[in-house]
């Protein structure tokens, strides 16, 4: 599955020796086979660029770990025992808001329930991609969310866009609340299962500000309080 | 009652346990509750009371015991009940409770109740000493069934929501039941002493009261707590029984067919993907859903879409990645474009499967319904297609015009086809 934004052929090109760029990675995952595997199919610091750190099983661990080794990038699973992502993600709030060196966290889960996306999105995570994505896919998610950007898969471009086409409330903040019309249709594009780059030549537009328009998405989804998205999301049980 | 209520149509009952009848009741259910359990007519069971009660007011402390101790269930009679309750089909398919009339039964039950209490107080002499104790007694009697009676009514509001209106009468009827005990004790008190050893007897009463509160009172919360526990368990269990069950039957199922078919990767892949996405579906979709509601035909437009995807990807064995924004009902005219977008989705699943999941997008806007269907194959050009193939031409294209939709074939750039449906929406679903 093509999950994520960046293709796979046309980014490698666009990213040239990830060899030469470093990016410090944390597993956190309940399931150790799990863990394996992703570390085998990213883990080639040589290849990759990858270099996974450290590892983690629960809530608990994943914060001594990560404050521990202050990793770049954190590749967190949803549903973890001790209170699941979202709260790694609170008790790591203040790591994350450093503004020297932030630690960024994508969530990647095998669930695609509407609850568990919004709700670790909410939470502050940069990304999320279930875990069908590719190597390939995830190695690029990884430096795009290092860079800062949002990474969003197609059926998160669909989740935002439900929660935000649904105006039966009046918005709190015009800014926050509602989406621009560019944005709406570079999330299109997304649910479409197009790559940014693809996305920038069918609206003409670079590919930097392909990814503005989905951080400012992205900023959208963490700071509008209108829907109570994660409600939102459960009560319509949008899969 | 008075609010048509919806019943649970399959309540099962495997154990034949007594209960008292919930419907067709005159008071309290308790002969309807026997007489089904029994097997025999009510009338029978009602005389029977009836004769009991003339001797010594036996009936009467057999029915009351029978209210007292058995609990209230539903139903207990499966033959026909006369007027008092009737069910109907409603349109979604359920079984409805229609509004009961003021129940003339009970009325007639309670006077005749009435008529034979007082023939019974005349005839027994209950002796000198004991006569001054009747009329409390009686008034705690009654008392004590309004609350009980009340206690009937909630128990039964569990299975039928009643309006919220009634919660006032509820309230009413309730303190009635609590002034009727507390007249009727405090007339017994005022007999036995006089009037004057009241506070002292009052204070003493009190004072006992306490004591057994502070004995008892932890033993009784413990044992609320343990209840409450043991429900919550029991409810966990049967959670992870169902999940068992599921678990069982397909995913137990699947991965055998795995085992047996693991030299064929197509089919493998094909066998875990339609897994997948079951579970999915069952874990992520509520698990309410029975098996036979989910093969029913969808009436929705983003269940049909599902559907289609996932017809199309159990047949070609390539994965359809499905989004879909927004939701409104199916009529002639999306039925027309699901068809369209399923052509299109076994095309790109035929034609564009090696490059990776097909894409499929759907999303209804206030006036249109879009559908979107793209692969990364290695694309085609409609215009060098041979003109007789009629596959491209006549499901997707033509049938989307023929619907008064439009439908657009193009080339991805960096490779792969994009098939992009429009339908107008029905003015009336808007």
């Amino acid at each position: 599955m093509s999950e994520p934004t960046g293709a796979t052929g046309p980014a490698a090109q666009e990213q040239p020796g990830h060899g030469e760029r470093r990016v410090r990675v944390v597993l956190v995952d309940d399931h150790r086979m799990f863990r394996t595997g992703v570390q085998a199919e990213i883990g080639e610091t040589a290849q990759t660029g990858v270099e996974v750190v450290g590892e983690a099983a629960d809530v608990d661990q994943a914060v001594t770990v990560i404050t521990a080794v202050r990793p770049e990038v954190v590749l967190l699973d949803v549903h973890l025992p001790g209170g699941g992502g979202v709260e790694v993600l609170r008790r790591c709030a203040s790591l994350s808001a450093d503004p020297e060196r932030p630690v960024r966290f994508l969530a990647l889960s095998v669930s695609d329930a509407a609850e568990d996306v919004i709700g670790v999105i909410r939470g502050g995570a940069r990304g999320y991609v279930t875990k069908t994505i590719t190597g390939t896919d995830l190695v690029d998610s990884i430096f795009r969310v290092q860079e800062g950007d949002a990474v969003f898969s197609p059926r998160l471009a669909g989740f935002v866009l439900d929660a935000f086409a649904s105006t039966d409330a009046p918005p709190v903040d015009e800014d926050l609340d509602r989406l621009t019309q560019r944005e709406r249709e570079v999330l299109r594009l997304i649910a479409r299962g197009y790559a940014y780059k693809e996305i920038g030549k069918q609206l003409f537009i670079s590919v930097k500000t392909v990814e503005s328009h989905v951080s400012a998405v992205l900023r959208k989804l963490q700071l509008s309080n209108r829907h109570e998205l994660t409600r939102w999301a459960t009560a319509r049980r949008l899969v | 009652m008075q609010d048509a209520a919806t019943a649970p149509t399959d309540a099962e009952r495997p154990v034949r346990k007594l209960y008292r009848s919930s419907d067709g009741r005159w008071l309290g259910g308790v002969a309807r509750g026997l007489a089904g359990h029994l097997g025999l007519p009510v009338i029978w069971v009602r005389l029977a009371f009836v004769g009991l009660f003339m001797a010594d007011g036996l009936g009467a402390l057999l029915y009351a015991a029978f209210w007292f101790f058995v609990p209230l269930g539903l139903g207990g009679v499966e033959e026909g009940r006369k007027g008092a309750v009737t069910t109907e089909a409603a349109p979604d398919g359920r079984l409805r409770l229609v509004a009961r009339k003021p129940d003339k039964g009970q009325i007639v039950a309670l006077i005749a109740m009435v008529i034979v209490s007082m023939v019974f107080v005349r005839e027994v002499d209950l002796g000198g000493p004991a006569k001054p104790y009747l009329w409390p007694t009686l008034l705690v009697g009654a008392g004590v069934a309004l609350v009980w009676r009340q206690a009937d009514n909630s128990r039964r509001a569990r299975w039928i929501q009643v309006g919220r209106r009634r919660r006032t009468l509820t309230l009413l009827r309730s303190a009635a039941g609590v002034v009727l005990v507390g007249a009727g004790v405090t007339s017994i008190f005022v007999i036995q002493g006089s009037a004057e050893d009241l506070g002292a007897v009052m204070q003493a009463s009190l004072a006992v009261l306490v004591g057994i509160a502070l004995l008892a009172g932890p033993y009784l919360v413990r044992m609320a707590q343990d209840l409450s526990e043991e429900r919550l368990m029991r409810i966990r269990a049967q959670e992870r029984a169902e999940v068992a069950a599921h678990v069982h039957d397909s995913v137990l199922h699947t991965l055998t067919l795995i085992q047996r078919n693991a030299d064929q990767a197509g089919e493998v892949r094909r066998l875990a993907r339609a897994q997948e996405r079951d579970l999915r579906e069952w874990l992520y979709q509520g698990m309410g859903k029975s098996t036979e509601e989910t093969d029913a035909e969808p009436e929705t437009l983003a269940a049909a879409v599902k559907r289609c995807a996932a017809e199309v990807e159990d047949k070609h064995g390539v994965p359809l990645e499905v989004v879909v924004v927004g939701d409104c009902p199916l009529d002639v005219r999306l039925g027309a474009q699901i068809q369209a977008a399923r052509e299109a989705m076994v095309n790109a699943a035929k034609y564009g499967g090696e490059g990776g999941a097909v894409q499929v997008y759907a999303e209804v806007e206030e006036k249109k319904v879009f559908v979107s269907v793209r692969d990364r194959g290695p694309g085609f050009d409609l215009d060098s297609v041979p003109a007789d193939r009629m596959g491209v031409r006549e499901s997707i294209i033509g049938r989307m015009k023929r619907n008064g939709g439009t439908a657009r074939l193009r080339a991805v750039p960096d490779g792969g086809t994009e098939v992009e449906l429009e339908m107008e929406r029905a003015e009336a679903t808007s």
